[in-house]
């Protein structure tokens, strides 16, 4: 073993210090905005901190062009949340200091899995990632169904983790190893693609990711726990522990069992389709933005799961694409809904929107971009991403595959548009209650950067897209 | 010749940044919205000109040609030029613009900012749509249209515009995600998406039939052709004039112009074996939608199904697959669009007086307004077809190329010509003639506003009637070319097929 390469794991230290810090700070300022600009300050570090040259610690841990593109996604959701909550959790009346380092944590717990190369550190990486955010989930205490929200989410949790864990022991069982790219190697060379040791092992694998990006039918915890936790926690979770679900998902399917691609790539084909499904019909039928975006939410993975069906660079390109560009329009839907709650307005069914393109014009032209975003419409960033999905698709010669998963996001436009709908083309029966908006300087900041970026990936996509080929070819 | 500027970008650009402009302008600021909305659409009118002029009619190809890299590791391209299939439609385009901001400065009164904003967008990407030979880009442009079209029927709509916005919305949407995946395919054959490298592949039957039918689905459904035809009445019917004005004049032009743009040439073999299909489904438009016409009761609905009617010729012409086939096809694209969207603006000229659309809410119009009536009787007579106007010179060279091609046909299609008299004729009888009605009594006739707003169209009315050869001459080489394509290519693969 060479010497320990610490500036690979430069920005995870700078955070975990961060989020420490930040623990111990919280005794003693009382304001917690300051907290949340420390903690910016803290991830704008470990931004810088990157080691663009590669490299990997002690052989557990590397730091590759893949794991850079998903730690930059992590480190944004990361920054965006914590421009979304500062306001919101005052209006809350949950403002307290641990919140922020929590999602530090989590962040951390992310980052550590998207660059493992050993089923322990994915292991660890996980549960840090996932108990941080069960208890952010609760985070408005005095909130029954932040609480319950919490709950629920644990219990399922929990239950994915027991599964991985069952599927890790068997896989150390076959092959006498925790590298994933050993095992990788070991199962090729050893002819054992067809071990039913294996088989179930890997089947496993895709029960617990299953679990931990909401495909169907794994998905019951999902509309429950987004709708009842803080909005801004909300954002956070349909982006990073989904994103950070995948990354690891996808690595260990190319790394560990590539010689039983074809096994698990009917699988995954069939939850993409029945994730498309579930995800778009029964969106179709809410009445609460919160629950139909946690229902769009769990659409959109079947969309990203579709990229990992052809096993292919392309495909892996593809789902980095669409993951980075649904970070921006999902958070800045959602950054939406904070705007529009106030302390004694939830400002979350449908039938709160109507008439806001007259009350807040302003508000409801973003609205309408990032919906048509999520629908998948040029020239927003949203077609980019499916874009680039069914292109790899199409390579792989999956033709059928793409022109199901096209006509779901055909559906998904009645749901998206009826939003649109309730804010340009309805006037409420009743005056709405003239309650304001909660608006600050970092949530407005947090919104204009998705907006900004939804559009610029949809008009000038070609910085992103020759930026992540240009990575996977030199790092 | 091409000019030494870039004219095709400035033409889709200036409208799509004179959009963004006018979004940064207070909404409280409405007369100075809608002065830039005019300004903004007068000059891609009057850069429209040099265009006109530069045109090189003696050749067949791609002119006033920009390109350059846009995403490289997908290989598109930023590709716009324009030859004789699409310079008329960028002409009427920018032309139809205009008037849709004329008609609406004194009619729209809510959310004002928007929809200008919205006109002009569609404006620009409606000049996108035309210029564009990367189909990546043209698949941008052909999307993104939709956002503010369906915007404009949806907010500022008549009763039923919720339904009708989502259902113009799906429709077109489920056609364009269809051509997508075809597009795509395309991409994965021919690794680019520039039409003129893509023109250079030969393409196995098989596959042509199946990208054929992909892109039949977006275009049908704009066209719209005979099963699919269902949202145009409830669009074209709830949608404000202008809104109406854009559908008919350009936006469900764009499928036939797609036809010719890139399902012949790219699928030539497919479109050879499917022209019985496509011929029999024009035929159905021409009679069905006409029959449809007679028994109508709203003035707007009635127009707005003679679409479905003249759009059959349409693809009658453009699949008889001969020259004046073509020619017809193409020149009656630009003849309904300009006469549609006349009949469209004189509906909400008297609708904004009446706020009725029932036909039988009228009666008597000619003497209440004799200048507004003498107006009308010229484009319901260009509608119908008759010598000295525009319509009867596309008909006359759709059903020539027509009964070439398949005379049954042509026979059951001239009798949507008489169809078409009838309801027309009907419809001018029970609205202007007969005794006036009490609810019209008093009605002001035409401001100057919109005498100035009609009189381009009756003045393209009487020039293409007469003396259509401005415009042919322009279309002429390149439909020739595309006709030599289209047959050479069959031809030439079924020899190779042979041996």
């Amino acid at each position: 073993m060479q010497g320990l390469d610490f500036s690979v794991i430069a920005p995870e230290l700078i955070l975990l210090a961060v989020g420490m810090l930040m623990l111990l700070l919280e005794l003693v300022i009382k304001r917690k905005e300051y907290i949340a600009v420390l903690t910016l300050i803290g991830v704008l570090a470990a931004f810088f901190a990157f080691n663009i040259r590669g490299g990997d610690f002690a052989g557990l841990f590397v730091f590759d062009a893949y794991s850079y593109v998903f730690k930059v996604i992590f480190l944004i959701n990361l920054s965006l949340t914590i421009l979304l909550s500062i306001n919101y959790m005052k209006v809350k009346g949950s403002s307290f200091g641990e919140y922020y380092s929590l999602l530090v944590f989590s962040t951390v717990g992310m980052m550590l899995m998207v660059s493992a190369t050993n089923l322990l550190i994915i292991y660890l990486g996980l549960e840090l990632m996932a108990l941080s955010t069960y208890i952010l989930a609760g985070s408005i205490r005095h909130d029954k169904c932040s609480t319950e929200a919490a709950l629920k989410y644990f219990l399922m949790g929990a239950f994915s983790t027991a599964i991985i864990l069952y599927g890790m022991s068997l896989l150390y069982g076959t092959t006498g190893t925790m590298d994933i790219g050993k095992i990788g190697a070991y199962i090729h060379y050893n002819g054992l693609a067809g071990n039913p040791l294996l088989l179930i092992s890997m089947v496993l694998f895709i029960v617990s990711f299953g679990f931990k990006v909401a495909a169907v039918p794994f998905h019951m915890w999902a509309p429950d726990v987004y709708e009842g936790a803080p909005t801004s926690v909300t954002a956070f979770m349909s982006v990073g522990p989904k994103a950070a679900g995948f990354a690891v998902f996808v690595k260990v399917m190319l790394t560990a069992f590539p010689s039983m691609v074809d096994n698990w790539s009917a699988i995954v084909t069939g939850l993409a389709i029945l994730t498309m499904l579930v995800g778009n019909l029964v969106a179709l039928a809410q009445s609460s933005i919160k629950r139909m975006l946690a229902y769009s939410s769990i659409a959109h993975a079947g969309y990203v799961l579709l990229g990992l069906v052809p096993a292919s660079d392309e495909g892996v390109l593809g789902i980095m694409t669409y993951l980075f560009i649904y970070m921006f329009m999902n958070i800045g839907a959602f950054s939406v809904l904070i705007l529009l709650t106030t302390q004694d307005y939830k400002g979350d069914t449908l039938k709160d929107l109507e008439g806001l393109a007259k009350t807040h014009p302003f508000i409801a032209v973003i609205m309408l971009v990032f919906m048509f975003s999520l629908t998948g419409i040029p020239p927003t960033g949203g077609f980019i991403g499916k874009f680039s999905i069914f292109m790899s698709l199409i390579h792989a010669q999956h033709q059928w595959l793409a022109m199901i998963a096209i006509l779901f996001s055909a559906i998904s436009a009645f749901y998206y548009l009826r939003v649109v709908m309730y804010m340009y083309m309805r006037q409420p029966e009743v005056a709405r209650p003239d309650t304001g908006i909660s608006d600050s300087f970092a949530l407005r900041l947090a919104m204009s950067i998705s907006l900004v970026m939804t559009l610029m990936l949809g008009i000038m996509p070609q910085r992103l897209i020759d930026s992540m080929r240009h990575l996977f070819r030199f790092i | 010749m091409t000019a030494n500027y870039p004219i095709l970008s400035l033409l889709i650009f200036i409208p799509i940044l004179g959009g963004g402009l006018m979004a940064l302008i207070s909404r409280r600021q409405e007369t100075l919205i809608k002065w830039i909305a005019l300004v903004v659409s007068s000059f891609t009118l009057l850069l429209s000109v040099p265009l006109f002029k530069n045109f090189d009619k003696g050749s067949a190809q791609l002119q006033f040609v920009e390109r350059s890299v846009w995403i490289e590791s997908w290989n598109v391209q930023y590709y716009v030029g324009i030859d004789g299939i699409s310079v008329l439609m960028v002409l009427l385009s920018a032309l139809t613009a205009i008037l849709c901001v004329l008609i609406s400065w004194n009619t729209i009164k809510d959310k004002v900012k928007e929809f200008f904003i919205a006109i002009v967008l569609v404006e620009g990407s409606m000049i996108g749509v035309f210029c564009s030979m990367d189909i990546f880009l043209f698949y941008i442009f052909w999307e993104a249209m939709l956002i503010p079209m369906y915007l404009i029927v949806g907010i500022w709509g008549g009763n039923n515009r919720i339904y009708a916005a989502i259902k113009f919305f799906i429709y077109t949407l489920v056609g364009s995600v269809l051509m997508l995946i075809a597009i795509i395919i395309l991409y994965v054959h021919g690794n680019t998406f520039d039409l003129t490298s893509l023109l250079t592949l030969h393409l196995p039957y098989k596959l042509q039939l199946l990208l054929f039918w992909l892109f039949f689905a977006a275009f049908a459904v704009k066209v719209p052709m005979f099963p699919l035809h269902t949202w145009l009445p409830d669009a074209h019917t709830e949608a404000p004039t202008a809104g109406s004005v854009i559908l008919a004049a350009i936006l469900i032009k764009m499928g036939a112009y797609g036809f010719l743009r890139f399902s012949l040439p790219l699928f030539p073999q497919a479109a050879i074996a499917l022209t019985p299909t496509m011929l029999t489904l024009s035929v159905i438009a021409i009679v069905y939608g006409g029959l449809i016409c007679m028994v109508q009761s709203d003035f707007k609905r009635l127009i707005a199904y003679s679409s479905v009617s003249h759009m059959g010729f349409v693809t009658l012409g453009i699949f008889s697959l001969n020259i004046n086939g073509i020619e017809g096809g193409l020149l009656q694209m630009i003849n309904h669009g300009i006469v549609t969207g006349a009949l469209f603006l004189c509906i909400g000229i008297v609708y904004d007086r009446t706020h009725t659309r029932q036909i039988a809410d009228y009666g008597g119009l000619a003497s209440v307004m004799p200048i507004f009536s003498a107006l009308f009787i010229v484009f319901t007579l260009a509608s119908i077809g008759l010598p000295g106007t525009n319509g009867f010179i596309g008909e006359f060279l759709i059903l020539l190329g027509g009964f070439a091609r398949s005379p049954i046909a042509a026979i059951i299609a001239s009798s949507g010509i008489i169809i078409g008299a009838i309801y027309m004729l009907w419809l001018y009888q029970r609205v202007f003639f007969t005794a006036i009605n009490e609810k019209i009594r008093g009605l002001k006739d035409v401001t100057p506003l919109e005498i100035v707003i009609l009189l381009p169209l009756l003045v393209l009315v009487l020039w293409i009637g007469v003396y259509p050869e401005t415009f042919i001459s322009m279309l002429n080489t390149s439909v020739t070319a595309l006709i030599d394509r289209v047959h050479g290519n069959a031809l030439n693969e079924s020899l190779t097929w042979r041996q």
